[in-house]
């Protein structure tokens, strides 16, 4: 059967009656405990993104406290350096917190504070994710807690001490692999014994159909201001452009993309491919994995012939994830999106170029958007657009470029 | 013809006793030991629970999935479990034995293929952790056809009106969870409390056997015990943790353990 996006209907809510995205993707595959609570939440979503109020209520926070639109801008040293495309960012980067996870974490809390919550728990792997969600937690008023795998606590040493000082609690996961993976596994175990008392935000497009929803919406603001910036821009929306995003969990680039759903653009998806001489990588859609469940959802995962989870790698901790988004999935499947990866150090070259060139500073993971970005355009004439989603800060990767590149430099 | 796990209920029922249920991870901490462990409470235990191990767990304590990484160090693969419940089932022809895990191994063996193998082996039931009603109708449906009971879990979450249903779409036995917790959780809930929520779910078919799982012990079983059975798993996977560190024997000392619970609720 060749799976159709359906026109006119949101990427988001073109899932089945059992929230499987063209049949096969998604759904909601928890334990009994969760049904309920997330039947709720997914009753309230429902409800609260057709309240004008709410709506009224989320674009005043985005305006005020995310700070909208980020700058959308012109990489004229890296195109004239190229010799291409024209190479564009939209700077996602400079939102409050430094990076997309802002708008995720700001509808959750407003979400807690309607469902009349007291605490909310997520989970992170870049530590984006939690320290945005313990921004917003103290900005909302809402007890948080933070689960992070003690390898990622260690690597993301910027982001854990923000975590901190937003008065969270960093709750170190110490089982498999130690990163995001078993960050998200040890958040959802807590929802299960907590979700009377307790709200539960995934970091990503990821985990049972509601927190797919609810974080592309949410995330969908990228691409709401992108429309009307590249409209400006260009007087209308360029024949020939690409819309180049990394992809682990697939938060951002659902958000990136989802305004141009029904234009000619390009979408292309980059995934990690980890170290170069590695067998390990984090790329599911781009090395043909097949389709598993993982954290309550059928997705491509990364896993061996019995269905156990297999290893990843990758330098960029918030790509580090053996699963990816069913989103993603369907678009891969019904052919709007491509996916392609990036290894760690094609990752670290393309940022070393692009910080050097410009005025912008991406963290490894938009750095694998980029280096896809640096390989496309020389082939490109230009008349072609090509937009990175530069969606986190490099400050948080502060050591492993030390350590990789030999300084740091802002 | 009434099924083992069913005939095991009527056994306990004549007793006037709960069935005593048991919950151990196949390959924890080898194999050959958790066969041997089985073999060893069976004695003593009335159903069998043996989990399949997965490495990605997000309904498990500490425990269980200490429990399970063992398994998995060791190298158990899904052949290895129908092997050991084979193997078992030679010895012990009428003792009720039921599979427990998470659906991605169903998924990656064949809904089919899977089922197969527990007919072959000789499983008497299945509890899929992450496939929850109505999610699970076909699965389930599936299962009654090969005559292997599918159990339906309800937590203190589930709705009225869902009990309802999961109480019509039951086969032999339904699990109730005690609490708001991953499995081996301390128990947070009074046993009257759990009692009660027990007895509204039961006034749904007083005809259909209900156990209680979730953090019961040697301290909280004999509280529980006007259930018609009651599920020990956490606390056995503790005590195998705890025997290999101190470099004992796992399985004489569970199986001591086994029957003191028997004891407890006589």
């Amino acid at each position: 059967m060749k799976l159709k996006i359906r026109k006119n209907l949101a990427l988001i809510d073109q899932h089945d009656k059992n929230f499987m995205y063209g049949g096969k993707f998604g759904g909601n595959f928890i334990p009994e405990t969760l049904k309920k609570p997330v039947d709720d939440l997914t009753n309230l979503f429902a409800k609260l993104r057709k309240d004008k109020k709410f709506l009224k209520e989320r674009d005043h926070y985005f305006k005020t406290y995310v700070g909208t639109p980020t700058p959308f801008i012109k990489l004229d040293n890296l195109t004239d350096h190229l010799g291409g495309a024209q190479i564009y960012a939209k700077v996602v980067s400079e939102a409050n917190g430094g990076a997309h996870k802002i708008y995720n974490a700001t509808v959750h809390c407003l979400i807690a504070k309607k469902a009349k919550k007291k605490y909310i728990v997520g989970d992170t792997g870049a530590g984006y994710a939690g320290k945005m969600l313990s921004m917003a937690a103290k900005k909302f008023g809402l007890k948080c807690k933070i689960f992070m795998g003690a390898k990622d606590i260690k690597r993301q040493r910027p982001n854990v001490e923000a975590i901190k000082k937003n008065g969270a609690e960093i709750v170190s996961v110490t089982t498999g692999s130690q990163t995001l993976v078993d960050a998200v596994s040890e958040c959802m175990r807590y929802w299960v014994s907590n979700c009377d008392t307790t709200h539960m935000c995934v970091g990503s497009t990821v985990g049972p159909n509601i927190f797919i929803k609810i974080c592309a919406w949410s995330t969908a603001q990228i691409s709401r201001e992108l429309f009307s910036q590249v409209e400006e821009e260009f007087g209308k929306i360029p024949r020939k452009l690409k819309l180049i995003n990394c992809v682990g969990g697939g938060s951002s680039a659902a958000g990136f993309w989802n305004a141009f759903m029904n234009t000619t653009a390009e979408f292309i998806g980059v995934e990690a491919g980890g170290p170069k001489n590695s067998r390990l990588h984090a790329a599911p859609l781009t090395n043909g994995s097949k389709i598993g469940i993982l954290h309550g959802a059928a997705q491509y995962v990364i896993q061996d012939k019995e269905g156990q989870i297999g290893s990843t790698e990758s330098i960029s901790a918030g790509l580090d994830y053996p699963g990816i988004s069913p989103l993603h999935c369907f678009l891969k499947d019904t052919k709007r999106a491509r996916y392609t990866s990036a290894n760690d150090e094609e990752a670290l070259s393309a940022y070393k170029l692009v910080s050097r060139l410009e005025n912008i500073s991406p963290s490894l993971e938009p750095s694998h958007a980029f280096a896809e970005a640096i390989k496309l355009a020389p082939k490109l004439d230009s008349t072609e657009v090509i937009i990175v989603n530069s969606c986190g800060d490099s400050i948080k990767d502060k050591d492993i470029i030390k350590e990789r590149l030999g300084s740091y430099t802002r | 013809m009434k099924s083992k796990i069913a005939l095991a209920f009527k056994n306990c029922k004549r007793e006037k006793r709960p069935a005593l249920i048991t919950y151990t991870v196949a390959g924890d901490n080898t194999k050959n030991n958790s066969l041997k462990i089985l073999n060893a409470i069976s004695k003593h235990a009335d159903i069998l629970e043996l989990g399949f191990p997965h490495n990605t767990p997000i309904a498990d304590g500490g425990q269980i999935q200490g429990s399970s990484h063992r398994a998995l160090k060791n190298g158990i693969k899904l052949k290895d479990v129908f092997q050991i419940v084979k193997k078992f089932k030679k010895n012990n022809p009428d003792k009720p034995i039921i599979l427990m895990g998470y659906f991605n191994l169903i998924y990656q063996n064949g809904e089919n293929n899977f089922l197969k193998s527990c007919k072959f082996s000789g499983v008497d039931g299945l509890i899929i952790v992450d496939l929850p009603y109505p999610e699970n109708k076909n699965f389930a449906y599936k299962c009654k056809k090969k005559s292997i009971s599918f159990i339906q879990l309800i937590s203190p979450t589930t709705s009225k009106e869902r009990m309802k249903k999961i109480v019509k779409d039951s086969h032999d036995m339904i699990y109730y969870i005690s609490m708001l917790s991953t499995t081996g959780g301390k128990l947070k809930v009074s046993p009257k409390k759990i009692i009660q929520n027990y007895n509204t779910i039961k006034r749904i078919n007083p005809k259909k056997n209900l156990v209680i799982g979730f953090g019961i012990t040697e301290k909280t079983i004999s509280s529980l015990k006007s259930a018609n059975g009651l599920v020990v798993g956490s606390m056995l996977c503790k005590i195998i943790a705890k025997s290999l560190k101190m470099r004992q024997n796992p399985v004489t000392k569970l199986a001591k353990v086994v029957y003191n619970l028997k004891n407890k609720i006589l």
